[in-house]
């Protein structure tokens, strides 16, 4: 027995409370979808959990129809004060349900247990609660007095965090007075299903948050509905763009969080330990299936080689296997296209001319598992230097002065987030000036938190989630006027308006 | 017997310099009277291509100097639009057939509005940003910058001062301009170009077309080197499919506006990005 066999410590799966099967949630209630019904399973044994409702064109309706009525009949009404209770309950329910949740999630999702445990499910709960207390402090928000609610939010996202994006979605959307439809990810609806009785615990009017599963195709009747006014979507670059087009000229309030690929500059003056640590943190936390993962490793040349080994040894004492085990590090892949997709980019980077490595390790033989691989000799025209693999994969490349970190560094269509590692202070705020990315963590990686806005430049997508920034994205100013200029010699003849 | 006047050629503005259309097209420009004016250059894709060129290599400079730095040159044009306000009436009041008292109404105003901007440019960050207080011992900011190449159809009335209420506000964080002019009263913005050229602004930093919104924008719409794009004065255009090509490169994109979009901070931040950046706090 070597120091890395631990003896198994599964979480208990009984504290579950599952139904066999789940409807939609429309209208404070569990419906039958009119779609066929289809499986989540857990992708560490591809067992199936629970069956799910499949949402169609006439549910989205439905569902949609709902959130009107009590946008129109309750929750615009409402003070910001009671809604603001609302989510402070919410926030509390999560919190007396974390366990629960967090086995849910790392059953469906196959995240570990440690992970969803001490990472979403809290952060899930503060999300609530920092938002709550916003509910009746709109007019600070800074977009003038009496900011106004939008009305009815479509919200599409995606499955490589399906608690702490719903939390992210629903929590600045209530807080802003706007009704909710929400679909979760079709590999992962489970905790959001379980978030539905929550709602029902906490007694939040019917109809405030609806939310219906199924695939994308139920995405694209959402968020094309013409009765939504709002649209915010987390997932692919490629169906973010689609959305934008779909929804162009439509009015349609718009958020879009989509790919990245961060790059993660590793100074020859960094502190060591804490940069492996956050190496592996920014590469391999949840598997690397983050946007804002610290996918594209650069370090300064002249220390590499030290860099390379010291994570070559740190990768060899990853535990991968059963994600609800707490002594897990690394879990499964989400589900099997994902895994497939890891795979392929993967093969591209060998036949690029990349050096694969990985740390042995045993797979388990069912489910969809991806050891931890670290490339090097990798350059930047390369597939796995300019792609979002979205899996524990990291590419390495070198740089040798600051300019070249950064020229480097921004060498993408993505601008998502950005990592930096350095002892000098100057040289850390230098760098992040130049960066373009919505997040840059120094000396560290990977961090998130209810008042901290995050979003991308370019094509990471557009606005941002968290902070007061997240809370505008469901506002509009409450009136229309503008701004004095000196003096009466401006016109106020300006209609604001869309053709 | 009367001097014999000298009449300008009126040239696009792109790099800080003033180049003819690369198509070698001209189109009339006419009094309110429908009488011959003057020929303005009707610019191209190539064209349009050029001014992006010159519009992100003069990106990092103009974003990179101090918020105190771009309102003093912001403010300087203001100053030297005041010298040349006679030139801008004359203007105005030939081609777009207004009185002249309201053509220096909009002379006025059109100073004003970037007198007002100007005075933003070391400040919207204050405001647009905050630091964050976060659950841990991090330090975290997140401040506002510039979003990069600003594409922008000016709006086709009130041909100064739209212009100045659109391009303004998306100097004032450090982006770079492409500008399409109002296609019936182009002279005002050659002749504002020739005040941005003997002003302080680094050339590149606004670049002026002159000649069919409906042609150029297209390109600008679908160029992947262009950030975002302000369709304020392109709603008679076919602006939905602009929207929809723009979002190919997932641009930002402020929609058609009525009239002059009236001075506001939003036009500020709108074509700005927020930064967050993190950094661990400890003793050792």
């Amino acid at each position: 027995m070597n120091f890395l066999e631990y003896a198994p410590a599964p979480e208990s799966t009984a504290i579950l409370n599952l139904r066999k099967s789940y409807g939609l949630f429309i209208g404070g209630e569990f419906v039958q979808g009119h779609g066929t019904p289809f499986q989540t399973i857990s992708p560490a044994t591809e067992a199936s959990i629970a069956e799910i409702s499949n949402a169609t064109a006439v549910d989205v309706d439905l569902a949609v129809a709902s959130a009107r009525r009590a946008y129109d009949t309750v929750w615009s009404r409402l003070s910001g004060a009671d809604r603001g209770k609302y989510l402070f309950r919410i926030a509390r329910l999560v919190q007396e349900r974390a366990r629960e949740l967090a086995v849910a999630e790392s059953l469906d999702n196959c995240k570990t247990i440690k992970e969803s445990r001490d990472v979403d499910v809290p952060l899930v709960a503060a999300w609530f609660f920092y938002y709550a207390g916003w509910a009746d402090k709109l007019d600070h928000v800074g977009i003038g007095p009496n900011p106004r609610a939008l009305g009815v939010a479509a919200q599409v996202i995606p499955w490589n965090f399906p608690l702490l994006m719903l939390a992210w979605k629903i929590a600045p959307a209530l807080a802003a007075g706007n009704t909710v439809v929400l679909k979760p990810a079709e590999t992962t609806p489970l905790t959001a299903l379980i978030f539905a009785e929550i709602l029902q615990q906490a007694d939040l009017p019917v109809g405030v948050v609806n939310i219906i599963t199924g695939a994308g195709d139920t995405g694209a009747a959402l968020v094309n509905h013409p009765d939504v006014n709002k649209v915010a979507f987390t997932g692919s670059t490629a169906v973010g763009r689609a959305i934008a087009k779909s929804t162009a000229g439509t009015g349609k309030k718009l958020t879009l969080e989509l790919g990245g690929k961060a790059a993660n500059i590793v100074f020859d003056d960094a502190p060591i330990d804490q940069a492996i640590e956050g190496i592996v943190n920014g590469i391999f936390f949840n598997q690397g299936q983050v946007c804002c993962a610290g996918s594209r490793l650069l370090v300064q040349e002249n220390v590499h080689d030290q860099v390379v080994e010291r994570l070559k040894e740190r990768l060899s004492t990853l535990r991968v296997g059963n994600p609800l085990d707490k002594n897990t590090d690394v879990g499964a892949i989400n589900s099997r296209v994902q895994l497939d997709r890891i795979r392929q980019l993967s093969a591209i980077g060998e036949e690029e001319g990349a050096v694969r490595w990985s740390p042995e390790c045993t797979l388990p033989d069912k489910g969809f598992w991806f050891a931890p691989t670290i490339f090097t000799n990798v350059s930047t025209s390369h597939r796995i230097a300019r792609d979002e693999i979205f899996g524990p994969v990291l590419s390495v490349l070198t740089f040798r002065t600051p300019a070249e970190a950064i020229a480097k560094a921004n060498n993408t269509p993505y601008g998502l987030s950005a990592g930096i590692w350095s002892d000098k202070g100057s040289k850390i705020l230098a760098v992040a000036d130049k960066l373009r990315a919505g997040v840059v963590w120094a000396n560290t990686f990977n961090q998130f938190d209810p008042a901290s806005p995050f979003g991308g430049y370019k094509e990471s997508g557009y606005g941002r989630e968290g902070g007061k920034q997240g809370l505008t994205a469901y506002l509009q100013s409450g009136s229309a006027a503008v701004q004095p200029v000196t003096g009466q010699r401006i016109k106020k003849s300006i209609t604001k308006g869309v053709k | 017997m009367s001097r014999l006047s000298v009449p300008k050629t009126y040239k696009l503005y792109i790099g800080g310099k003033f180049p003819r259309s690369e198509s070698g097209r001209v189109y009339d420009v006419k009094t309110a009277q429908g009488g011959f004016l003057a020929n303005a250059a009707k610019a191209s894709r190539k064209d349009a291509r050029d001014a992006v060129v010159a519009a992100r290599a003069a990106s990092s400079g103009w974003a990179g100097a101090t918020g105190y730095n771009r309102g003093q040159v912001l403010y300087r044009i203001a100053e030297l639009l005041e010298g040349r306000r006679a030139q801008f009436v004359e203007e105005i009041a030939s081609t777009e057939g207004r009185s002249r008292a309201a053509a220096e109404q909009q002379v006025d105003a059109a100073i004003d509005v970037w007198v007002w901007y100007a005075g933003w440019a070391d400040k919207y960050v204050q405001v647009a940003g905050n630091a964050n207080p976060v659950s841990g011992p991090y330090f975290n900011i997140s401040t506002p910058e510039a979003t990069g190449v600003v594409a922008i159809i000016a709006p086709q009335e009130s041909s100064l001062l739209g212009l100045v209420s659109v391009v303004a506000p998306a100097l004032v964080s450090g982006n770079t301009v492409v500008v399409v002019a109002s296609e019936r009263f182009p002279l005002s913005a050659i002749s504002l170009s020739e005040v941005l050229a003997t002003s302080d602004v680094p050339g590149g930093v606004v670049n002026v077309l002159t000649g069919s919104a409906a042609e150029i924008a297209p390109w600008l719409a679908s160029h992947a080197d262009i950030n975002a794009l302000d369709l304020a004065g392109a709603g008679d255009t076919e602006w939905v499919d602009l929207q929809i090509a723009a979002a190919d490169t997932l641009k930002r994109v402020l929609q058609p506006e009525v009239g002059v979009p009236a001075p506001s901070i939003d036009r500020i931040t709108f074509f700005t990005e927020t930064k967050t950046v993190w950094h661990t706090k400890a003793l050792t």
